[in-house]
């Protein structure tokens, strides 16, 4: 039989691939903070005896759109979403550092700055311990004051400031866990100019028409590569008939 | 057979969650002393199909790797406890917390509560309990034959009995607050108990170490806010549709698949 079907039917497993991507990217349209993953095809000769004409098509992730969400305000006193570039520092349970745009902040049982998905926010020293308090407010640089319990409203207290970064993207990658990180577990350095807006939430920034558009196109694509596969297999029939004795 | 079916599914499954979170807000937006809540979400694992800088021969790496996600799923719905409206009832058993705090309730089975509900009502004898019935701590027993009663600001409560001119105090309602208020369990009926992630309960005088102070003859209505609601329920609906529409797609790959192979 031809290689040809070997190509199209890698194609259209590699179709399919590309397609659950994309399935992740929608089903994250609302996590909060969420990067969407990009994707691409790149082309892998396969050398060898009458291969030349055999190119597969390999997909592979062209990395993170780091294109920035929409900012929603919703004046919690906790929410706060980076303005532009820029990301928050947030400890793995590793105890690595890793980033992250999700700013759905709390305090969480043990007292320290946590966001939603339970990663505890890194200051300028590890994490951010908050004393008991009446009010609790995060400023634009990320200072977290807070007045104390039982003191009065005046009595301002900074507790830490959250550490902001603002490393070259190129060397940033997701890790299986889905969270973003600096290649070779590396720390970056805090970043005084990255800002943020309190009482706001910084959305996913998957692009849900582009994401519907994709996966039509990627349903046609892999409808081709069948149509290829198909093709194969009436040219393989075509010559078996050709040659079978009558 | 396809990933993309099972991602898409999560998807579902996670806007399903908000939904059903969506419809319960609105469905207490006119709960006394209700706190609406969000559903929080975050990315499965991934999962690593060929490797990022794996050696692609001795001397050489992969540029790129592929790494295809899983789907989402729902990790928390958090509780906001923002401020809800003070409405003004004039009913003198009505109380509304302003500021931090919660009453702090007895079960029927022994163990506390705590709601920010403060319509109470008195029981035959004359205890002050919620409209289940369930009292007040530290317990507030009016007289039969009280006259007036007034709650001050910082929890003093005080009767006027007949044929005296004097108020007389008959006891002080205390409030409890949280490290983590968002960590503890809604278990329905305006109640809220314990958890382990919302710090142990802080008992004290209303006013006082940051806790609110009462207003009698108010409530604090619900905090949710029904536009915003609204809003969150059109895009709702969009991405499920748009998940749904994915799990379609797949489904047609794969017909297409049966039919022409």
């Amino acid at each position: 039989m031809d290689h040809m079907v070997y190509v199209a039917a890698f194609g259209a497993g590699e179709a399919m691939l590309a397609q659950a991507v994309n399935a992740h990217n929608l089903a994250n349209a609302s996590t909060a903070g969420f990067r969407a993953d990009l994707l691409s095809a790149r082309s892998a000769y396969t050398d060898g005896e009458s291969a030349d004409t055999r190119v597969y098509a390999a997909m592979r992730n062209t990395g993170i759109d780091f294109s920035h969400g929409a900012i929603n305000a919703t004046g919690r006193n906790l929410d706060v979403a980076v303005n532009g570039d820029g990301w928050m520092a947030v400890s793995l349970p590793d105890g690595g550092e890793a980033y992250t745009r999700r700013g759905d902040l709390r305090v969480d049982e043990f007292g320290q700055l946590a966001n939603g998905a339970g990663m505890q926010i890194l200051g300028e020293s590890g994490p951010i311990a908050v004393p008991p308090f009446s009010e609790i407010s995060v400023g634009a640089d990320g200072t977290v004051s807070i007045v104390p319990l039982g003191e009065d409203p005046d009595s301002n207290v900074v507790v830490d400031r959250i550490k902001l970064v603002n490393p070259d993207t190129a060397q940033l990658g997701k890790g299986e866990d889905g969270i973003i990180r600096l290649a070779g577990g590396e720390e970056a350095p805090a970043d005084a100019a990255v800002r943020l807006i309190p009482g706001s939430i910084e959305s996913s920034n998957v692009d849900t028409v582009a994401a519907m558009v994709q996966m039509i196109e990627l349903s046609r694509q892999f409808e081709s590569h069948v149509k290829i596969m198909h093709t194969a297999e009436q040219l393989d029939q075509s010559s078996a008939q050709l040659m079978s004795i009558s | 057979m396809s990933q993309a079916l099972w991602i898409a599914k999560t998807g579902l499954d996670a806007q399903q969650m908000k939904m059903s979170n969506i419809a319960n807000n609105l469905a207490n937006s006119g709960t006394t002393g209700f706190k609406s809540s969000r559903a929080i979400f975050s990315d499965l694992l991934y999962q690593n199909f060929r490797q990022v800088g794996a050696q692609s021969s001795q001397d050489t790496q992969l540029p790129s790797g592929l790494m295809v996600g899983t789907g989402v799923r729902t990790v928390a719905t958090e509780k906001l406890f923002t401020q809800g409206n003070l409405q003004k009832t004039d009913n003198q058993l009505d109380m509304a917390i302003q500021g931090r705090g919660f009453f702090q309730i007895l079960l029927p089975d022994g163990s506390q509560a705590y709601t920010r509900d403060g319509t109470f009502q008195l029981s035959e004898q004359g205890e002050l309990v919620t409209s289940s019935g369930y009292s007040l701590q530290p317990a507030i027993t009016v007289q039969e034959n009280a006259e007036s009663l007034t709650i001050a600001g910082d929890g003093t409560v005080s009767v006027r009995l007949p044929g005296s001119s004097q108020t007389s105090q008959i006891g002080t309602i205390q409030l409890t607050n949280f490290v983590n208020p968002a960590g503890l369990q809604p278990i329905g009926d305006n109640l809220f108990i314990e958890s382990g992630s919302s710090g142990t309960p802080q008992p004290g005088n209303p006013g006082l170490n940051g806790l609110g102070v009462l207003l009698q003859g108010h409530v604090e209505s619900s905090n949710v806010n029904v536009v915003e609601e609204l809003v969150n329920m059109i895009e709702t609906q969009r991405a499920y549709e748009m998940n749904s529409r994915a799990i379609s797609t797949t489904d047609q790959m794969l017909q297409f698949v049966s039919n022409n192979l």
